[in-house]
């Protein structure tokens, strides 16, 4: 991803206030050339809206259901849905709406500690592995390499069926440790570009230093892939969770998680209740399609290419 | 080309020493904070130390470094190397040896991947060039949510998706319809029949398949689009050439490239990836066995399955990058 102006790319995308927007094309900056694009359309705005109920879903659950998901009596269990009580009820009989939207806060915590994670972490190694070449690139770039050659699922597997420790942050840890690779790699190529542009140049002929150059003017212009496989990874970790619990290595009750629920409802689904498992998948598949929507659209307005 | 083989091959082995070791030392730690795998086997009952001691030994899992949190435990390292090297992958707690148990599941995972295969390669390439040659038109935009669709939803998702669908509601449907063929019902089953092992796998093998099908469509539609602006297509349109022929001839022939290598590198994947779809569909191959490990706790399976199945991702991996060079002589490796 290659940026055309030099000035002013490094407005972070906050700034971005519409009132600011009205000069014409030629003064805005690239993130807020973008942010004019993107909330123009509705392949961005319609999943930032589920994006944001999913949130509101995970941080306050009261706001959409009175109901407590954990008021679950027996007699009740797999009735189909009724008034009051729209998604029907679960096997252990407590009410599906109310476990399907506390079910969002497990997967919404493991989704953003592990993006912060593995960008944190892929692009501190990516900026030092392109920025300094060399001895430290061979070693950050072999290290990829070994972390790249285990697939994420056998390396999760493995591990959390040994130390049989199911819990949110457990099964983070493990998905940060083996998911940080291709960051790494995508930073890494990013900051190699951009490294040798002239405005680097001229910041070093000014005297600037290296951590000057890397915060100043490395970082904000290599960032933007970053953040476009970011926000597609908050949607890949919600599936990881999902998986995970369904191979009996990642959350498990009394944590309600979409992954929990699916997993039980899988062996009920065939026996002839589908709402145990329709509902929970429909809320997963919605909230993993809202972020990869939303790295589609992003990545679409910050390639100047399309343009 | 050669010097570049072999420059690939001397690449390969510290990387494949190194992910072997990174899987020791996890399993190790693993080991070393949660306790000797071995209890499993006793369940609820608490055997003397003697037979624990004895036990441990057989599985190699009696060395005083695994109650050392922390300890690398290199002495295990080089020993099991040794015994991988002389094809002894350990035995599971009914002393199975774990060679034994691969070679019955093989054919079975080995049927599954090539089903996959050959589904996501002959519609991830018809829909991509269909929706290539149509750019946003309808075929284009289909293909497009499609793909999104086929990305966004977690593989096993999909698989118990389809399992209520295809095997329970239409598999019931055609149960009761007599005047259809009865193979049918042997294809839309919620699970794997011995009696049919080609037939059982078709849904299964298709939801394996079903995420590498977008990616391949995507890859054929932008390379199809990009090569269709290049000079020679231009040229061989201005001789006259038929768009048939310039499509299936000189077009497609660049931009099958890059497919032909990802569907390579996919048969390490997806025998990985059927962990999950072996599991959902009750299928007895590799991952239904590492599955059910899983579940059963019996570690020394677990880590001799994980080390052959990433050992089968490498190698695939390795195979499909000196393929490349051979595909591809545009690009010149020093």
């Amino acid at each position: 991803m290659t940026e055309q102006t030099m000035e002013g790319v490094s407005t972070p995308p906050a700034s971005g206030d519409p009132s600011q927007q009205s000069g014409g094309s030629s003064t805005r900056s690239l993130w807020g050339d973008a942010l004019h694009d993107l909330i123009r359309n509705p392949l961005f705005v319609i999943p930032v809206l589920v994006v944001l109920a999913v949130v509101s879903m995970a941080i306050a659950p009261q706001i959409w259901t009175g109901a407590d998901p954990n008021n679950c009596h027996l007699v009740q269990s797999k009735h189909g849905p009724s008034p009051g009580h729209p998604f029907g009820f679960t096997i252990y009989g407590c009410d599906m709406f109310a476990q399907v939207i506390y079910g969002a806060r497990p997967d919404i915590i493991i989704a953003v500690v592990c993006t912060a994670g593995i960008a944190t972490v892929g692009t501190a190694l990516g900026t030092l592995a392109g920025f300094f070449g060399g001895w430290t690139d061979i070693i950050i770039s072999r290290l990829t390499d070994i972390f790249f050659g285990l697939p994420f699922i056998l390396a999760a597997l493995i591990f959390l069926a040994i130390v049989g420790n199911h819990s949110v942050y457990a099964v983070s840890l493990i998905l940060i440790v083996f998911g940080w690779t291709q960051l790494t790699r995508i930073m890494r190529g990013s900051v190699l570009e951009t490294k040798n542009r002239d405005y680097v140049e001229a910041a070093r002929a000014l005297g600037a230093r290296n951590g000057r150059i890397i915060f100043k003017h490395i970082l904000p212009n290599a960032i933007a892939p970053v953040i476009v496989l970011s926000t597609i990874a908050l949607g890949g970790f919600v599936s990881a969770e999902a998986t995970l619990t369904f191979l009996g290595v990642g959350l498990q009750r009394p944590t309600i998680s979409w992954g929990v629920l699916i997993t039980d409802g899988q062996d009920w689904a065939i026996s002839g209740y589908p709402h145990l498992l329709v509902y929970p998948c429909a809320f997963l598949i919605a909230t993993v399609l809202a972020f990869i929507l939303v790295g589609d659209a992003v990545r679409d307005a910050l390639d100047p290419k399309l343009r | 080309m050669g010097r570049y083989v072999v420059r690939r091959l001397l690449q390969f082995i510290p990387v494949l020493i190194g992910t072997l070791f990174l899987i020791h030392y996890m399993t190790t730690l693993g080991i070393q904070f949660t306790g000797n795998p071995v209890r499993a086997i006793f369940g609820a009952r608490q055997p003397p130390q003697s037979v624990i001691n004895a036990v441990s030994a057989k599985y190699h899992l009696g060395d005083p470094c695994l109650q050392q949190p922390g300890n690398p435990c290199f002495n295990l390292f080089v020993e099991r190397l040794g015994r991988y090297a002389h094809g002894d992958f350990g035995q599971d707690f009914n002393d199975q040896s774990v060679v034994a148990l691969l070679s019955r599941r093989w054919p079975i995972t080995g049927r599954l991947t090539l089903i996959a295969i050959a589904f996501e390669s002959v519609f991830g390439i018809l829909l991509g060039v269909l929706s290539g040659i149509r750019k946003d038109k309808l075929a284009d935009n289909f293909t497009k949510v499609l793909t999104v669709l086929l990305i966004a939803i977690p593989v096993f998702v999909l698989g118990v998706l389809v399992q209520l669908a295809l095997g329970v509601w239409v598999g019931v449907w055609i149960g009761g319809q007599s005047w259809l063929p009865g193979w049918l019902t042997d294809v839309f089953t919620v699970s794997f029949k011995a009696d049919h092992p080609w037939l059982s796998l078709i849904i299964p093998g298709m939801v394996l398949g079903a995420l590498s099908l977008a990616s391949i469509a995507r890859l054929t539609r932008t390379g199809l689009i990009e090569n269709l602006s290049s000079d020679y297509v231009r040229t061989a349109q201005a001789k006259g050439l038929t768009p048939r022929r310039v499509i299936g001839v000189h077009t497609l022939r660049n931009s099958l490239i890059p497919v032909a290598t990802y569907i390579g590198a996919d048969f390490g994947f997806l025998i990985g990836g059927a962990i999950v779809t072996e599991g959902i569909f009750n299928i007895p191959g590799i991952g239904g066995l590492a599955y059910q490990s899983v579940l059963t706790g019996v570690v020394p399976v677990i880590i001799a399955l994980v080390t052959i199945l990433v050992l089968i991702f490498l190698v695939f991996n390795l195979l499909v990058d000196i393929l490349y060079a051979v595909l591809d002589p545009r690009i010149r490796y020093d």
